[in-house]
């Protein structure tokens, strides 16, 4: 390859936990500096190249029209848009507000409501530009993020495990908390890529690495409603969190929030 | 339109964390007013927060901030362990300080080395600061990491940890995972020393200024938490009298509150300067020792020079969490059981870059009625702000860039954590007779 590919780091509303997982990975760093001309990452340098670049991640989620702009820019100054997190992928905690009445919510916050702009809902980019490929998690792997560069770098398709927390934990030996103790766990519907961290720490997955392609929500809140005697009130919040937008989450629970579930027919 | 009168406007703050701007503006050759512009979007977590149950909180509010979570945690858990008058055990407590430690190690030496090193150097990241500085900058990164395996071990992962629950830990860690840590943390008191003294070496500006320099005070440590706040000027409160002495108040330009004292709405300086002038003998003698021969006479009062109050307090966490592992046996329990009941509790702890404070009000049913949180950047902005402007009148001058970039070193000394309060900071220079430019935040440059 005579050019280097040129890379980019956009945030939108987020806590930068996720480009963080790129600095944080200290022994490749300095070896993708070298195969990668990091051409625009305000975090990590001063010097803010122009597009076009061959490689855009975007963290964080649309809130602002302003932002709602600058991504239209952003998606026509990259070849490959690589969305990186929950915020970017699915909308972030902030989009609890699509619940919450965003006039009181402003008015909790600010005694000056008036000075603030911010639209009423947080959506994921993916409902403003096309986009080439959704890296979940909240926060990102390191390990996948870096991955997921080389095959861009080595004109791999990209790919990442696309299985469930569930499976990891069998994988590894990790005992089921759901199974084994009733604790309310999402890892049967939620994508692997954390290592079954909850599970492996005596709790359960509250999927923070958003629904698995797939995830069958609907089936899995009856089984904890109706064999582990959870309540909603337990898990709509566990289903609306970091990735309360996500299809499969949202609509599981609004399902549950309106009390509609199947009731009694389980074996 | 008068000769005396000009407008600048420059890109964007850099190697900060979050999205911000500056707006200066001049009459007569003087300035006027400085706005630090935090444009960050809101997220409301004090408004989402009302309603979810309690146990949610320390995993939420960690997402306020990727650079700093354990802060979040902490101080959310210790609030909310008050109001539910829950008492931890001292092991539970020292695995929290443990924790902390990873966070301190991988915040501040982020920040020394790819954030802020790079300014005294003339490079515009650390990655160019490495093919100068190449053992200097790994050696930087090796201490980074070590930080961080720390917070995996205990806390599940670096970012966003997962082992943090009210009342102590899901899990203990297993000693002998954090045993295993203890060469690596050996070589890291010694190695951080040596990056202390390095940047101590840099060259600074001479800038002082006369701070109200407010951090918390334990009787016999260290300050991660604590009770009580103690002042350069003399004056102390409690945590509880916090919201009496502070208040945040809100200004046009920003989307993040400003904190200053209530009697005379006067700025404070929280962090690491304020940290080891109020706690300075209750350093680790190894922390002290650089402390005592980097060539910095403490109190220390130029914010440049936070660089290496950050390096000693590297060296401090790396010590503290030593003794916390040579000392620890797997305790009985992970965490105190509770039965939800109403109240209120508030706390405050160290965050990385100063004071992180909230209060919570929960119900009966253990849902969260009401959220305080007031972070460490809100606490420094009015700081930041009239430091700018008793910086500006000798930059002036200078070409327009390098005023710029004159101010935004100076606003990275302190650290700021935007998404916890920004990332670009625009930069705009006014004239008396100018229309106002209104920030134009973080566009991609074309």
């Amino acid at each position: 390859m005579s050019q280097k590919l040129r890379l980019a780091v956009f945030k939108f509303a987020s806590c930068d936990g996720c480009q963080l997982s790129l600095l944080n990975a200290e022994d490749e760093l300095l070896a993708l500096a070298e195969q990668v001309e990091i051409a625009h990452f305000a975090e990590a340098s001063s010097l803010l190249g122009a597009g076009p670049f061959d490689i855009a991640l975007v963290e964080g989620s649309i809130t602002t029209a302003h932002d709602a702009e600058r991504i239209q820019q952003v998606r026509q100054s990259a070849k490959t848009l690589i969305t990186i997190g929950a915020c970017a992928t699915s909308g972030g905690i902030q989009a609890l507000r699509n619940w919450g009445d965003h006039e009181e919510f402003l008015r909790i916050v600010y005694p000056r409501p008036e000075y603030i702009e911010s639209l009423a809902t947080s959506t994921p980019i993916s409902a403003h530009v096309p986009v080439d490929f959704e890296l979940q998690g909240c926060p990102v792997n390191t390990g996948q993020l870096v991955g997921i560069l080389a095959d861009v770098l080595h004109q791999r398709q990209i790919r990442v495990p696309n299985h469930s927390v569930c499976r990891t934990c069998k994988l590894q030996g990790v005992v089921c908390v759901a199974v084994a103790r009733g604790v309310p766990c999402l890892g049967p519907i939620t994508q692997a890529g954390c290592g079954a961290l909850c599970p492996r720490f005596d709790r359960g997955c509250y999927g923070c690495f958003g629904p698995v392609v797939q995830a069958n929500a609907e089936s899995l809140t009856d089984w904890l409603v109706q064999r582990e005697h959870q309540s909603p009130a337990v898990l709509v919040p566990l289903l609306r969190n970091f990735n309360a937008q996500a299809p499969a989450f949202q609509a599981s629970g609004d399902r549950l929030a309106a009390g509609e579930m199947n009731r009694g027919d389980m074996p | 339109m008068s000769d005396d009168s000009w407008t600048i406007r420059v890109g964007t703050l850099t190697r900060v964390e979050g999205e911000g701007a500056l707006n200066v503006r001049l009459r007569d050759g003087h300035v006027e007013t400085v706005e630090l512009n935090i444009y960050e979007p809101p997220r409301f977590f004090e408004a989402f927060l009302r309603g979810r149950p309690l146990e949610d909180v320390p995993d939420i509010t960690a997402r306020i901030c990727g650079i700093c979570p354990v802060a979040y945690q902490m101080s959310a858990v210790h609030a909310l362990e008050a109001a539910l008058e829950i008492e931890i055990t001292p092991e539970i407590r020292e695995l929290r300080r443990l924790l902390y430690c990873g966070e301190w190690i991988e915040s501040h030496t982020l920040h020394m080395h790819l954030l802020h090193a790079p300014d005294f150097h003339g490079c515009a990241s650390g990655l160019e600061l490495a093919r100068l500085f190449p053992r200097e900058v790994q050696r930087g990164l090796r201490l980074k990491k070590i930080g961080n395996r720390l917070l995996e071990i205990l806390g599940g992962r670096s970012v966003h940890p997962i082992n943090v629950c009210v009342g102590g830990f899901y899990r203990s860690p297993q000693p002998l995972l954090l045993q295993e840590l203890i060469p690596d943390l050996e070589w890291g008191v010694t190695a951080a020393a040596e990056a202390t003294r390095w940047v101590a070496g840099f060259p600074f500006p001479d800038f002082v200024r006369d701070y109200d320099l407010i951090a918390l005070t334990p009787e016999a440590e260290y300050p991660f938490h604590a009770r009580t706040f103690a002042s350069s000027k003399g004056t102390s409160f409690s945590v509880a009298e916090y919201e009496k002495v502070l208040e945040e108040h809100q200004v046009p330009h920003s989307t993040a509150l400003q904190a200053r004292r209530r009697e005379n709405a006067a700025s404070c300086l929280f962090g690491p300067l304020a940290r080891i002038h109020l706690n300075f003998e209750h350093l680790h003698p190894e922390a002290r020792t650089v402390a005592e021969e980097c060539g910095i006479e403490w109190p220390c009062r130029n914010p440049f020079q936070s660089i290496v109050a950050r390096g000693i307090e590297v060296v401090q966490a790396f010590a503290e969490a030593l003794r916390i592992i040579r000392a620890y046996t797997l305790p009985r329990q992970s965490r105190i059981p509770y039965e939800p009941r109403a109240g209120v509790g508030m706390a405050a702890t160290e965050a990385p870059r100063g004071t992180l404070y909230h209060r919570y009000e929960v119900d009966e049913a253990g849902r969260i009625a009401q959220a305080v949180i007031i972070p460490p950047t809100s606490q420094n902005q009015q700081q930041i702000e009239e430091d700018l402007r008793e910086y500006l009148p000798r930059l002036l001058t200078l070409e327009h860039a390098e005023i710029a970039d004159h101010c935004e070193r100076l606003i990275r000394t302190y650290d700021p954590c935007i998404s916890c309060a920004t990332h670009f900071l625009k930069f705009t220079l006014e004239r008396d007779d100018s229309p106002h430019v209104p920030p134009d935040p973080s566009l991609p440059p074309d």
